[in-house]
């Protein structure tokens, strides 16, 4: 059965088994590859997408969950000629290196920095802890995070 | 070879490469594969159509900036900033042979500058070209292109220069270039793009001079990445991103026992699930396409299969007593390192270790991901690959094309780390895209198979005996023992490459400290568990080996560990690098609750040192901050170079706190991310990096920011808490915050 739901702002309906995972919906169902798969069971973030505002494992939520909910992806976030202030400051600070699960931090950086505009590093470590990078990003994301808040709150 | 169409060309400028320019008709006996696209091919790294000039930047860009540092090359004797240009892979050619990669595979150290270490070096570029190979690996990329990429861009731009003297009716002498044009002596301007047909047929006199340093725009600055707005947005694409008509997604699983045959299965419930196309067999085991990966997914869950046994020892512990019987005479791989009398100076009572290291996964956040197409008796692969002309010999090997029939478009990597060196998802993709002919199928391994099926960083044990006298190490008889991974993953190339594997004694035998007596042995224990490159090699076991027994040498002497390393090393970039990290970490300064660790190792011939800081804490050891400082010779990009030792470090951390491949019934006991954790943020301690400049000559740095970190950790480890751990990962033994 078809489901409906909103993606990046637009009204979607798509017709793929309720059970599939988000993860895959977007990135086979509606070619929208930013959201990347790390490891299918939520043990990596690098498949983070804001849910209704909340950041969420695609992994880890089916189809059949988000009929009618909004789904936020990185393309959604911001684009290369709209930038985002997470990803502007994720690109002042030269944060990506193989880059593949900086899609899932910067969700989850931009989730942490809708709810709490002026984290602690604490703070920030702590929101960030489902996130891996195995390129050793770690101390850039901190710093972009803190750019980033920044940004937002017009400092 | 084609280049993609894009936006107006200029027709087929059917240039020679190697007649155009002198230099590159001198340095290659191969043809330049842009030859025949579209678009004038000045040569194998600059091409010029009506949108732009594109940089070739023939290195797999996995992470580690290559593609923006190498495409400075060019452009900098280009007098063009990065923003104009674009950059990519390229095709799969042996004209883009790696000849550093070899250059250091000689039994001379780095620090030997001496006339006959550098004639053997030299010589080792020729067997490199002849072979062919393009390989990303060894911390090779940039002392490899740093005279031949500068040399294509002073040769593109004095081939444009010369034609806009044909065209103006002047000296080339009168001419100078900016901004992507040559300007005239009256202000007057023709942009590359207009005279690059003209420039296509210009054969050079002479090979162009380079720019002095002091005239770099460019290279010695920190530019932005030419791939970070792609990778902050969503809009890179990975070879799991590609998606083209038809295409079919799959996933594949094989023996668990790495090397076992699969000696049956039953797909008959895989089959009858919704969204599968077919099960088909691959080497070892069999993939499930899909209409969608998810579906492959599930379906391939479902195929029982008939496991053959594992042709090694089946358990850790049997693997490891492989390790320890292999210190015999007939398994002695190298000495390559003998000073003095070690076995004169060595009797009595004498200082005795024994260290160890388990098997190691590379785990990019990328699986294994490849996608191919057989159609009209061509084979387009698509892939994240660290050696591309591999794939056409083994493309035109599977399907009995010619190997021109191969097409090979290399995609960024999410990591490589040097997996991404094999060929196992290659030959599967190939063998999917021949069952399902005519139509692009995608294979993306599941992470459980990314874990389980790997060239692991060989398991090893490493040997110490030496004795301490007037307060530093009289003599020091340092053994070490792995599989060969030259033996094992050249081997599954299907190659043997004799003699001894200097990778089995990497980060121990070159290093520039000066012991009276100062051996240093090499055992190959047989072939097991297949193993890999892994980042840093063999330095990465070794060095921990080596920087471990040092500091306890340092501390059974009663001095200072920096102080000790340094009253033994006379290399002076070696001495600086310590230097300059004890002063950066505050060495020496003690801070309550808190302890420092510091460990050296010279790698692909950088060398760095450490210092790793741990606190104990109620929840345990916390890592509070790591200091780096690397000689790189000539840092091209100083904000890159401290990424890349930064992120060396954390992913050297990672396995030193909690990385171990167990084996049991000859299958890896650890499948994901819960099972072989890495670092996470709050772990990670803030890291600062100096980068110095005082070697002789460049040097690649993805790789030698690596092997001192854990070594640096467990001498803090004992600073703190007294308790001296010999065996990785350090987290069965203590516990991490």
């Amino acid at each position: 059965m078809a489901v409906s739901f909103t993606v990046n702002g637009q009204a979607r309906v798509v017709d793929l088994p309720e059970e599939m995972p988000l993860l895959w919906v977007l990135r086979e169902g509606l070619d929208l590859t930013g959201t990347k798969f790390g490891c299918g069971i939520a043990s990596c973030g690098a498949c983070t997408v804001h849910l209704d505002g909340v950041a969420v494992r695609s992994c880890q939520v089916t189809l059949g969950e988000v009929a009618g909910s909004s789904v936020v992806t990185v393309e959604g976030l911001g684009t290369p000629d709209a930038l985002h202030a997470v990803q502007a400051a994720w690109i002042a600070g030269q944060v990506a290196q193989c880059g593949y699960c900086q899609s899932g931090q910067i969700m989850q950086a931009a989730a942490l920095l809708a709810e709490n505009p002026a984290p602690t590093e604490d703070e920030i470590d702590a929101a960030m802890e489902g996130n891996l990078c195995r390129c050793g990003t770690y101390p850039r994301i901190r710093a972009a995070v803190q750019d980033a808040a920044k940004r937002l709150s017009g400092v | 070879m084609k280049i993609a169409r894009r936006g107006f060309l200029f027709g087929s400028v059917a240039i020679a490469g190697g007649v155009a320019f002198g230099w590159w008709k001198f340095a290659t006996p191969y043809a330049n594969p842009l030859e025949g696209g579209e678009g004038a091919a000045l040569n194998p790294y600059v091409m010029i159509d009506a949108t732009g000039v594109t940089i070739i930047a023939p290195r797999a860009e996995m992470g580690q900036g290559v593609h923006t540092t190498l495409a400075a090359l060019v452009a900098e004797e280009m007098d063009l900033t990065l923003d104009q240009v674009r950059v990519m892979h390229g095709p799969a050619s042996a004209a883009y042979y790696n000849s550093a990669v070899l250059g250091e595979g000689v039994p001379f150290a780095p620090t030997d500058t001496g006339w006959l270490a550098e004639t053997v070096r030299g010589a080792m570029e020729v067997p490199a070209k002849f072979l062919g190979f393009q390989i990303t690996g060894g911390s090779s990329s940039v002392p490899d292109a740093f005279d031949k990429m500068r040399l294509a861009g002073a040769s593109a731009r004095a081939a444009l220069v010369q034609a806009a003297a044909v065209r103006l009716g002047v000296s080339a002498g009168e001419l100078k270039t900016e901004g992507g044009a040559v300007v005239a002596p009256d202000g007057a301007q023709l942009s590359y793009v207009e005279l690059a047909e003209a420039a296509a047929g210009v054969t050079l006199e002479a090979e162009p001079a380079l720019k002095d340093r002091a005239d770099w725009t460019l290279l010695g600055q920190s530019l932005p990445r030419v791939d970070v707005v792609a990778k902050s947005t969503g809009t890179a694409v990975y070879t799991a991103d590609l998606r083209l008509p038809d295409m079919l997604f799959a996933t594949a699983r094989t023996n668990p026992r790495l090397g076992g045959v699969m000696k049956g299965y039953d797909a008959s419930a895989a089959e009858a699930m919704a969204g599968v196309v077919k099960v088909v067999p691959v080497d070892g085991g069999a993939a499930v396409i899909a209409r969608n990966t998810w579906a492959a997914m599930q379906a391939a869950q479902e195929i029982a299969f008939d496991w053959g046994d594992a042709p090694y020892p089946a358990t850790s512990a049997q693997l490891r007593a492989v390790l320890e019987a292999s210190f015999t005479a007939e398994r002695r791989d190298s000495v390559n390192r003998d000073d003095g009398d070690v076995d004169a100076a060595l009797a009595g009572e004498v200082f005795e270790a024994a260290y160890g290291v388990p098997y190691l996964a590379h785990a990019t956040m990328e699986p294994m991901t490849a996608a191919a197409l057989l159609k009209d008796g061509t084979l387009t692969v698509w892939a994240g690959n660290q050696l591309p002309t591999q794939i056409l010999k083994e493309g035109a090997a599977l399907t009995g094309l010619a190997p021109e029939a191969v097409t090979v478009h290399t995609l960024w990597m999410g990591g490589g780390f040097g997996r991404r060196a094999e060929m196992d998802i290659i030959r599967q993709v190939v063998t999917l895209a021949k069952a399902v002919e005519g139509k692009p199928v995608l294979l993306t391994w599941s992470r459980e198979e990314d874990m389980t099926h790997d060239g692991y960083r060989p398991a090893a044990v490493g040997r110490v005996r030496a004795k301490v006298e007037g307060g530093k190490i009289a003599a020091f008889d340092f053994a070490t023992c792995s599989s060969s991974v030259v033996e094992s993953q050249v081997g599954r190339l299907g190659y043997s490459v004799p003699g001894p594997d200097g990778a089995i004694v990497q980060g121990a035998w070159e290093q520039p400290y000066r012991f009276a007596h100062h051996r240093v042995t090499g055992y190959r224990a047989p072939a097991m568990v297949p193993v890999g490159s892994w980042r840093s090699v063999g330095a990465s076991q070794n060095a921990f080996f080596h920087e471990s027994a040092v500091d306890e040498l340092a501390h059974l002497a009663g001095a200072d560990p920096v102080e000790f390393r340094l009253s033994q090393i006379d290399h002076a970039p070696s001495r600086k690098v310590i230097e300059a990290v004890a002063e950066m970490s505050g060495w020496g300064r003690a801070v309550q609750g808190r302890a420092k660790g510091i460990a050296f190792c010279m790698s692909f011939g950088v060398p760095v040192a450490e210092v790793i800081e741990v606190e104990d804490t109620p929840k345990g050891l916390r890592l509070t901050g790591a200091w780096a400082a690397a000689d790189v010779g000539i840092a091209l990009d100083p904000r890159n170079i401290e990424a890349q030792v930064s992120g060396a470090m954390v992913y050297g951390l990672s396995a030193a706190i909690g990385g171990e491949i167990s084996f049991a019934d000859g299958m890896a006991e650890q499948a994901t991310f819960w099972d072989y954790p890495p670092l996470r943020m709050p772990q990670c301690p803030p890291i600062a990096v100096r980068v110095l400049e005082g070697l002789e000559r460049i040097r690649g740095i993805g790789e030698p920011g690596l092997p001192p970190a854990a070594p640096a950790l467990a001498n803090a480890v004992f600073a703190l808490t007294g308790q001296r751990i010999r065996e990785l990962p350090l987290g069965k033994a203590v516990a991490f915050a």
